[in-house]
């Protein structure tokens, strides 16, 4: 939006509480969510020199209401229909926004009939405040892809009936699943991409946070929200030293631990053990447990393997999955060594998902490099190096496999 | 993710199309344009084009400083890069179903190629 920092962050807060009051008022999700995102535009344009209002959502409400009977308008126009004075009057203002207005939008945004790529578009715009351009500079699109998905997104979501106001408690549950995965998603793609010419990218992985503040804000006694949160956060912590200078990637034990962000591990493992010691435990959880027991250790050589191994192995029977089934060997091989990892890699290779992945390739380059092999390590670091659709994994990789070229 | 889908040209698919009556050509080139604007419109599609004949190739060299080109084409018989999808879809089961749609794909003329993330995971 290019405004001042707290002007931006002012309207990205405003943004779903104005949104769902349009959709209160004049229903239809769709014109409403691009009357506010109109109205979000020229806040961006005209605060910065005007100042902001005394009342700054009713300013954006009443601009995007403006904006909507624009619309509304060229559509009955468009229809040949003569407008009546009827037409032409505001209809009655609703009630304002609920408390959980922010989470009915959540949820209409990752609703089922959509594609990924669309619910995470459609939740940047209608519950982030983020422009098109934005979104389509942060995902490396072009914005017209990304203006498609949106107007794709919600002429499935009118087309599927889905209506503005909170699903059934069982269907909820369901459906907050959609909401947790896309913000994850969003999460990784700022997460993965803080390397290489990404200087120009909105920060998706705070974003992301933000967003899971909100949601964890409205659903305090959520389990699977606050490991979220806390997942994003002790993951987040260690952003400053995983990159080289030079965008390289610095594995997890090569790691200065004092660029750790502190204050985000704090928050972080307070929220984790509240959470396991109140809530049914889920997926979300392990993991951030997992991210607690790493950012705890002082040292690499200090990381408590045997308590990660207990966690990964509990995580395989709630939440199996190839990547899972990995990061346990790898806690294997920390706790019983080397040779220990490697029979279960063994074993696990042909399963699918991980046949022809090119983790397995680095794990196994990993775990033959610390048996002292260091020629059957090169080859499967290559190995991995070839198979990686990540250009940072790429150069870490290669650079892994020269290490270890044959001593003259 | 990003996919690049490549449309190769061989000498049988060359002759089936050179077979083709003006009416056939046009209707094969509204299929590519429908298949375009529904990718387009399901916003999965980044840009497509359609490469101009192979004999208007040419390879760019430089040696000794100076920029040489010689004309092509490069051998008759080999397959040909004839047009490409770049395309940002899912998965990479949804990138190979909409390459299976390509009417190349039935002579094995169409590749899906994954792009390079610039990225990556902490290992």
């Amino acid at each position: 939006m290019s405004a001042p920092a707290g002007i931006e962050d002012l309207l990205r807060e405003l943004a779903p509480q104005v949104l769902a009051t349009l959709v209160r008022r004049y229903g239809d999700f769709g014109t409403c969510e691009d009357a506010t995102q109109e109205a979000l535009l020229a806040a961006a344009l005209q605060w910065p020199a005007a100042g902001t209002p005394a009342n700054p959502r009713g300013w954006l409400t009443t601009v995007a209401s403006r904006r909507w009977i624009e619309r509304w308008r060229q559509e009955a126009a468009r229809r040949r229909r003569e407008e009546t004075a009827a037409a032409l009057a505001p209809p009655d203002p609703g009630p304002g926004p609920a408390a959980d207005d922010t989470l009915t939008l959540l949820l209409l945004c990752c609703h089922p009939s959509l594609t990924e790529a669309s619910q995470v578009a459609l939740t940047l715009r209608a519950v982030g405040g983020l422009t098109t351009a934005e979104i389509a500079r942060a995902f490396l699109v072009p914005e017209a892809t990304v203006a498609q998905r949106i107007s794709r997104a919600k002429q499935r979501i009118r087309a599927s009936g889905a209506e503005f106001r909170l699903p059934s408690e069982a269907e909820r549950a369901e459906r907050l699943g959609a909401v947790l995965q896309v913000l994850y998603l969003i999460f990784n793609e700022g997460y993965t991409a803080s390397s290489g010419p990404a200087l120009a990218r909105v920060e998706l992985s705070g974003e992301a946070i933000r967003l899971t503040r909100q949601l964890h804000r409205l659903l305090p006694d959520d389990g699977e929200v606050a490991g979220l949160l806390a997942l994003m956060l002790l993951t987040d912590a260690r952003r400053p030293a995983r990159t080289g200078p030079d965008g390289a990637l610095v594995p997890l034990a090569e790691q200065d631990r004092a660029r750790w962000d502190a204050q985000a591990i704090a928050e972080g493992v307070g929220l984790i053990t509240r959470t396991l010691a109140s809530a049914p435990v889920g997926p979300y959880q392990l993991q951030a447990a997992i991210a607690a027991v790493h950012d705890e250790a002082a040292r690499f050589e200090d990381t408590d393997w045997d308590q990660i191994l207990g966690l990964y192995e509990h995580l395989g029977r709630l939440a199996p999955g190839p990547m899972v089934e990995l990061n346990r060997i790898v806690a294997v091989a920390m706790v019983h060594g080397p040779e220990a990892g490697l029979r279960q890699l063994a074993a696990a290779e042909a399963r699918p998902g991980l046949a022809g992945h090119h983790r397995l390739d680095a794990v196994r380059a990993h775990l033959l490099e610390l048996a002292g092999d260091r020629e059957g390590a090169r080859v499967a670091y290559r190995q991995a190096a070839r198979r990686t659709l990540s250009l940072a994994e790429q150069r870490y990789l290669e650079s892994r496999a020269a290490r270890l070229r044959p001593l003259q | 993710m990003k996919y690049l889908v490549l449309i190769y040209s061989n000498p049988a698919s060359r002759e089936i199309w050179e077979s083709f009556s003006d009416e056939q050509q046009a209707e094969g080139f509204r299929y590519y344009n429908a298949l375009a604007e529904e990718l387009a419109a399901n916003g999965e599609l980044i840009v497509t084009e359609a490469l101009a004949d192979a004999s208007l190739t040419k390879r760019v060299s430089v040696r000794d400083g100076q920029t040489v080109t010689s004309d092509g084409p490069f051998a008759e018989a080999k397959e040909l890069l004839a047009g490409f999808f770049l395309l940002d879809c899912d998965t990479p089961e949804r990138a190979v179903e909409i390459a299976a749609r390509l009417p190349e794909a039935e002579l094995g003329l169409v590749e899906v190629r994954p792009i390079l993330q610039l990225g990556g995971q902490e290992m």
